[in-house]
């Protein structure tokens, strides 16, 4: 009885969240055209639902085209800060500062470089998704136990050895943590760049339909940018606990 | 069985952000081969610097250390480590943890792969004669405290090394487990029959296990007396209340107190 209500309870909070909304629509009048009721939404999903769909798969391959690239660049450069404390002392405050400017910043400049399109957003969402991926890398390096360290190197080992037989493999849960973080930064990155200048993409059709005050587009392109956020971070929250399962049960849990 | 660990008027600074730090002062130290010998000494008295310099991890500032007829340059390669904490890799089964050294030093790390299933039955045997057999497919964290420090004891010494250098292996666990493990060092190191270095706060370890125990003073480190453990071998656990085994604890504690009074 209770494991099956803490099952459904996910499904039954959302549905009474959307039960919730059309009651205060009805109940209290209020203008479509400042909230449309949930039914309303969904009659614009029904009704534009190509749109939709060749949109949302624009929005998803942009988002996971840069957070491939972000995933790539992360991990190399995530290694190199991690390899030495001088590396890691001096790349920090650059790091720093490079993730504390808003990438919105960065967007109209993307757009005078590389025109109108899809490439903005696939750099957008690289910039905004990399750093949490670049740092859970080289804290998972900048951590290995020193002990372990002097088993290995008074056995002659090299510094290549000690990566690739403990660092690396010990960054793992690092990694992975990070990756269900950097993927939905990827998403907010592409969608937000969408917003700012593109010919396609969820964002891009949020913006249209605004102007065109199709408030209840608006909202379904919101529903479909929160439906493919929750599939993303779900796929890589899984990926996470399945490629480092050790982890989730060994003392080491800094990443859990 | 010729030569000997040496260690020779060795001083060592650490230099650190807030000034330096002398640890080591003209540290004489002498072990045998085949011999078990003990460090102890007040905490912070520089007993971890000495494990760093034997394996060859850093040198010293001056002074020179000598391993079986070798001088020590750089890592030794020769050592087997063991330390506090187990220190095992969580994402490998405990054969590959205690294969790990095999993959890393000469000769072995170029024979490794074609002669796996071989190296993998000397793991299993000395998997067994610490009686952990059948525990190889597990993963550490499926072990107690007790079962991973045994695990750890084999890594550093799959390599067969003529030296091994344990830095307060058995500090962790509880009385009883503690006491099982000396049984298990002591058995190990009468049937392999390497040199042992043993750096420890437990005076009764140190006297159970050694044949020579070696107080440190406070820092800057130095031995200030050499102690020979002349009870009979094979030692059984009951020697620990026989009055010239307290007798030896009683004189230890002593000293070390006016060490760290000092």
């Amino acid at each position: 009885m209770n494991t099956t209500m803490e099952r459904l309870s996910p499904w039954l909070f959302t549905i009474g969240m959307f039960v919730l909304w059309e009651l205060v629509c009805r109940i209290f009048k209020i203008d479509t055209f400042v909230l449309p009721a949930p039914s309303q939404i969904f009659q614009a999903i029904g009704q534009y639902w190509l749109p939709l769909g060749k949109n949302s798969f624009v929005t998803l391959w942009t988002t996971l085209a840069g957070f491939a690239l972000a995933v790539a660049f992360g991990i190399v450069l995530g290694i190199i800060v991690g390899w030495s404390r001088t590396i890691y002392r001096g790349l920090y405050p650059v790091m720093i500062g490079f993730n504390s400017i808003p990438k919105v910043a960065v967007v109209p400049i993307l757009i005078i470089w590389f025109g109108i399109g899809v490439v903005p957003a696939v750099l957008t969402a690289f910039l905004i998704s990399f750093f949490p991926i670049v740092v859970n890398v080289a804290t998972g390096l900048a951590t290995m136990e020193p002990e372990l360290e002097d088993v290995l190197r008074a056995l002659g080992a090299r510094k290549l050895d000690i990566m690739l037989k403990v660092g690396i493999p010990r960054t793992q849960p690092y990694l992975f943590g990070s990756l269900k973080i950097a993927i939905t930064l990827a998403f907010v990155g592409a969608v937000m760049s969408e917003t700012i200048g593109a010919n396609s993409g969820l964002g891009h059709l949020m913006v249209q339909a605004g102007s065109n005050f199709q408030m209840p587009l608006v909202f379904a392109c919101l529903i479909g940018l929160a439906v493919e956020g929750i599939a993303m971070y779900a796929v890589f929250a899984y990926v996470e606990t399945y490629f480092t399962r050790w982890a989730f049960r060994s003392s080491m849990s800094a990443a859990a | 069985m010729t030569g000997s660990v040496d260690i020779g008027n060795v001083t060592l600074t650490y230099r650190g952000a807030g000034g330096d730090v002398l640890a080591l002062k003209d540290t004489r130290l002498n072990v045998r081969r085949g011999e078990f010998a003990a460090v102890v000494g007040p905490s912070g008295c520089g007993k971890s610097s000495l494990m760093k310099l034997v394996t060859g991890l850093v040198s010293p500032d001056s002074g020179k250390i000598v391993i079986f007829g070798d001088k020590v340059r750089g890592p030794v390669k020769i050592a087997g480590m063991a330390f506090q904490n187990p220190n095992l890799l969580p994402w490998r089964k405990v054969i590959n943890n205690v294969l790990l050294p095999l993959e890393i030093v000469e000769p072995h790390r170029r024979k490794f792969r074609r002669e796996k299933a071989h190296y993998r039955e000397q793991a299993e045997a000395l998997l067994k004669t610490v009686g952990l057999e059948g525990f190889s497919e597990r993963f550490p964290w499926e072990l107690s405290g007790g079962m991973q420090q045994r695990v750890s004891l084999c890594r550093a010494l799959i390599h067969q090394p003529a030296l091994l250098m344990l830095d307060e292996p058995f500090a962790a666990l509880d009385a009883f487990t503690r006491e099982e493990l000396w049984c298990v060092l002591r058995d190990l190191w009468q049937k392999l029959g390497f040199t042992v270095i043993l750096v420890t706060h437990d005076l009764r370890e140190a006297t159970f296990l050694a044949d020579n125990i070696h107080v440190m003073s406070a820092r800057p480190g130095h031995i200030v007396m050499t102690k020979r453990i002349d009870l009979p071998r094979p030692r059984d656990l009951d020697i620990c209340f026989q009055p010239q085994f307290t007798d030896i604890v009683h004189e230890l504690r002593a000293k070390i107190a006016e060490v760290r009074k000092a």
